[in-house]
């Protein structure tokens, strides 16, 4: 059995304590997203002198900040690029990204979509909250339809970004939208990503009270976390319900946000091919060289 | 018995509102941010799930079920938090 530990024990092995407490502000769905990186970490007992984290800019792009493990904080939206680029270097190394939607569905959305076709051997967590949090609240590319934001006063009229539907359809190998306010389904989720060999994505959908939640009369704290509870449904009973439901039940859960996991393949990532592809030449180049002699 | 580091809590009062047996209220002293972190009531029902623990944003509550008083505890879905091993 694996040895049990509390958050403190916890904080202490994984958590840069000089860098805490965190800039995110009170109700922040971001620092929920670490401590569930953590218990993922904790049991599948990673050295973290092998982990490498990559960010790019944006609230989500501190988190790397606050681990005690090597991590690079990159351009904005190059954060799949620089990992890669780890990945490349040393294939051993355990690459996980932190990522936002503003920067891995907005400006990084190319790099995001290649490393995914490619299927590197690394981990995308991208954490929702809807908007460009940290500078001033500007409309992100995967806010729902009718949401107000700085740039959007009178209601968003451009159709928000399902980076998940675009991930399964790139063939990426785990796929896996969860909100941040229920803890287990999470935590399981990660560590299967973690796991997994070839690109996973794993999208949270966190609350932003400051600047998501106020603009949009999402009430207090306690209400805009319970908005996630009540505006998501599993993936499972929306297919169900789909096939067989009424037609009263089809238009309750029509608008609700699907989460679970979409998409768990095995494919054979980039950097097995290319190895597979340096030892075929390698026969092929001894092949020829027999043949002068 | 729940320990908080009052310093950390940002005083969202997540805990409070998601505990699955309403054990936590805010406390009576402040903190140097000027909030009121959470404790556990006098009289609760706490199982020792470790619901807050996990969701907590700012890492800042640790569970540690108490040994001398003997209660039910709440089994989690995962081995590293369920508790410390006696």
């Amino acid at each position: 059995m694996v040895e049990v530990k509390t958050a403190e024990e916890l904080n202490k092995k994984f958590l840069r304590e000089g860098m805490w407490p965190t800039i995110f502000c009170n109700g922040c769905g971001h620092g929920v997203v670490l401590e569930y990186t953590f218990w993922a970490l904790e049991e599948l007992g990673w050295d973290m002198d092998k982990t490498m984290f990559a960010s790019g800019i944006g609230c989500s792009s501190r988190l790397p900040g606050y681990i005690n493990a090597d991590g690079l904080h990159t351009t904005h939206g190059r954060a799949i690029a620089f990992a890669t680029g780890i990945k490349a270097a040393d294939p051993d190394f355990n690459v996980i990204v932190f990522t936002g939607d503003g920067d891995c569905a907005g400006i990084g959305g190319n790099h995001f979509i290649h490393a995914a076709r490619r299927n590197i051997d690394m981990t995308v967590i991208m954490i929702n909250n809807f908007i460009y949090g940290m500078t001033g609240g500007q409309l992100a590319p995967t806010a729902p339809l009718g949401s107000i934001a700085t740039t959007a006063p009178y209601g968003n009229i451009e159709h928000p970004f399902d980076i998940c539907e675009l991930a399964k359809a790139l063939g990426a190998n785990y796929v896996a939208r969860w909100p941040v306010s229920h803890p287990y389904q999470p935590i399981k989720s990660i560590k299967e990503g973690l796991q997994k060999k070839g690109f996973s994505l794993l999208e949270f959908l966190a609350p932003c009270p400051t600047a998501y939640g106020r603009r949009n009369k999402l009430g207090d704290i306690k209400k805009h976390w319970a908005w996630y509870d009540d505006n998501t449904i599993l993936i499972e009973d929306y297919d169900k319900i789909m096939k067989y439901g009424s037609v009263k039940e089809k238009e309750e859960v029509k608008d609700k946000m699907q989460i679970g996991v979409f998409q768990d393949i095995q494919k054979p990532g980039f950097f097995e091919l290319y190895d597979q592809l340096m030892e075929r030449l390698k026969v092929e180049e001894n092949k020829k060289r027999e043949g002068k002699k | 018995m729940i320990e908080v580091k009052d310093d950390w809590c940002k005083g969202c009062n997540i805990c409070i509102d998601r505990c699955p047996v309403d054990a936590l209220e805010e406390s009576d002293k402040l903190n140097k941010r000027g909030i009121r972190p959470p404790q556990l009531k006098k009289e609760n029902e706490c199982n020792y799930c470790r619901y807050c623990e996990l969701i907590c944003p700012d890492l800042a509550i640790s569970v540690i079920p108490d040994e001398d008083i003997k209660k039910v505890e709440k089994k989690t879905l995962l081995s590293p938090v369920g508790g410390i091993k006696k």
